[in-house]
């Protein structure tokens, strides 16, 4: 098994004091997607684009274009599982997957 | 040379506070600081201060207007003692964690239950991990003198922490004492104009204070307040110094009190130094080599030199106004042994004067008895005891 490698976040000796933030409106640069501890798999072969998952997403992090499914946004998707629930039981498009699994590939 | 003048402790602390000129105090009166709060709003009603006084219905809200107006860019300030310190807690904290140089005198009383409005240590020393800086004054002088040099250790660059400047409920701040006060313009050019880090009035540089902080950065923020406290480490002695040649008066870590020929020693805070320091001249006179070391900065713990400070002595002899309530002795107390640690030197810890119970010369006599049988038997029965306490 290979180790993660994150880029290093900066050292305690460079960043504000306080835990101030210096910079406004860097929350856009928040990948919330790291809290995520299970990973929405999707089947483009699958889909046959009924949108319910796109719709029952709260965090708004499927991507559709035209109409279709075109990808997950893995940077701001927490993994609540709620696209895969929604997901008609005769089509299961989406498989819930532990980011275990991603790292141990990804590495 | 300044002028002498004779003061309360509490009247000395609303003096420096007038002559400090805060932008902002918000504070609510407590006995016994009442008389702090109470002077200091009749300089504000009389135009002696250009300070914003924002009254407010607690404590907690106090320290959270003083946290809001230091957020600002203003020098602010305020004032308790026990309960309100107690009441203040959670905001306490963020004052230190947020990296904002508050100053906050603090008469030390008692904390309730049973309610009690005396003099001891238990209200700062439950603040003694708050991430505070705390100055602990013998006298009015001291007080007078560590508040004004508070300001500088607290607003200093590589510190940026808050302090609190403690002295005895009722024995100090309301004891009348004869000190030597600074001219107003000396006290305006010693403290300098404060240089605020982020302030959020500066609306060229937007910031966000209090953020939330999670996982992958809360740790390095605790590490950088950690080493704000080794810092100020050095600065504490770089004000005192400049302190002193302004006024003459000598501020260290500690007080050394005919401690260096000394065999048995005693730690002390605060007021009881006074009558410790009586009462070795007493015994000194009759051969006793007795000497007293006065904590003045309890946090940062200036560890090593106090460690260097004791090391020679024969038997020590801690002296808590407060208890832990660990089982294991008071806080100084287990401050003063880890300090002193691996050394095989007796350390004896005498829990007094809890809820003001009077500390008087005789007192200090009987615990260097104590002591000094210690020394000549090399036996410690009993090292931790509630020194005057009925059985």
């Amino acid at each position: 098994m290979k180790s993660v490698t994150k880029p290093q976040a900066p050292g305690w000796k460079s960043i504000p004091m306080g835990g101030v933030i210096t910079e406004p409106g860097n929350s856009e640069k928040y990948e919330t997607g790291d809290w995520r501890t299970m990973r929405p798999v999707w089947s483009a072969k699958k889909c046959i684009n009924c949108l319910l998952c796109w719709v029952s997403c709260p965090d708004a992090a499927i991507v559709a274009k035209d109409g279709k499914i075109v990808s997950f946004d893995y940077k701001h998707c927490k993994g609540c599982g709620i696209c895969a629930r929604e997901c008609p039981p005769k089509v299961k498009a989406i498989t819930m997957v532990n980011e275990t699994e991603f790292e141990e590939q990804e590495g | 040379m300044g002028k002498r003048v004779a003061l309360t402790g509490n009247e000395a602390t609303a003096l420096a506070m007038r002559q400090i000129n805060p932008d902002v105090v918000a504070a609510y009166p407590i006995t016994p600081q009442t008389d702090i709060v109470q002077y200091f709003s009749q300089f504000v009603a009389d135009g002696q201060v250009k300070t914003e006084f924002v009254t407010v219905e607690s404590e907690h809200s106090a320290m959270s207007a003083t946290v809001g107006a230091a957020a600002a860019g203003a020098r602010a300030m305020t004032a308790t003692s026990s309960q309100g310190l107690a009441l203040m807690w959670e905001v306490v904290y963020i004052a230190a964690s947020l990296r904002l140089p508050i100053v906050m005198p603090v008469v030390n009383r008692a904390l309730s239950a049973p309610i009690n409005i005396h003099c001891d240590h238990s209200d700062t020393m439950g603040a003694r991990d708050s991430g505070w800086i705390q100055l602990y004054s013998e006298n009015a002088q001291e007080a007078y003198d560590n508040l004004i040099q508070a300001v500088r250790i607290a607003e200093h660059q590589d510190v940026r922490l808050p302090v609190m400047v403690c002295q005895d409920g009722f024995i100090t701040s309301h004891g009348l004492d004869s000190i030597e006060i600074l001219e107003d313009a000396e006290v305006q050019r010693f403290i300098g104009e404060l240089k605020p880090s982020y302030p959020l009035l500066d609306p060229e540089h937007p910031v966000t204070i209090g953020a939330l902080d999670l996982q992958n950065w809360y740790l390095e923020h605790k590490r950088q307040q950690a080493e704000a406290m080794k810092n100020a480490l050095r600065v504490i002695p770089e004000v005192a110094a400049e302190y002193a040649k302004l006024t003459g008066r000598e501020y260290g870590y500690f007080e050394k009190y005919r401690l260096d020929d000394a065999e048995i020693g005693l730690v002390a805070l605060n007021s009881s130094a006074g009558t410790i320091k009586a009462e070795i001249d007493e015994l000194r006179n009759s051969g006793v080599k007795v000497g007293l070391l006065k904590p003045r900065v309890f946090r940062p713990l200036p560890a090593k030199e106090l460690r260097e400070a004791l090391l020679h002595l024969k038997v020590i002899g801690v002296l808590d106004r407060a208890d832990s309530f660990s089982a294991f002795g008071g806080p100084l107390f287990t401050e003063i042994r880890s300090a002193l640690y691996g050394a095989q030197i007796p350390v004896l810890d005498f829990i007094y004067g809890l809820g003001g119970r009077d500390f008087t010369m005789t007192d200090a006599g009987n615990i260097v008895e104590k002591l000094a049988k210690v020394a000549r038997d090399g036996k410690v029965e009993e090292p931790i005891t509630y020194y005057g306490v009925r059985e």
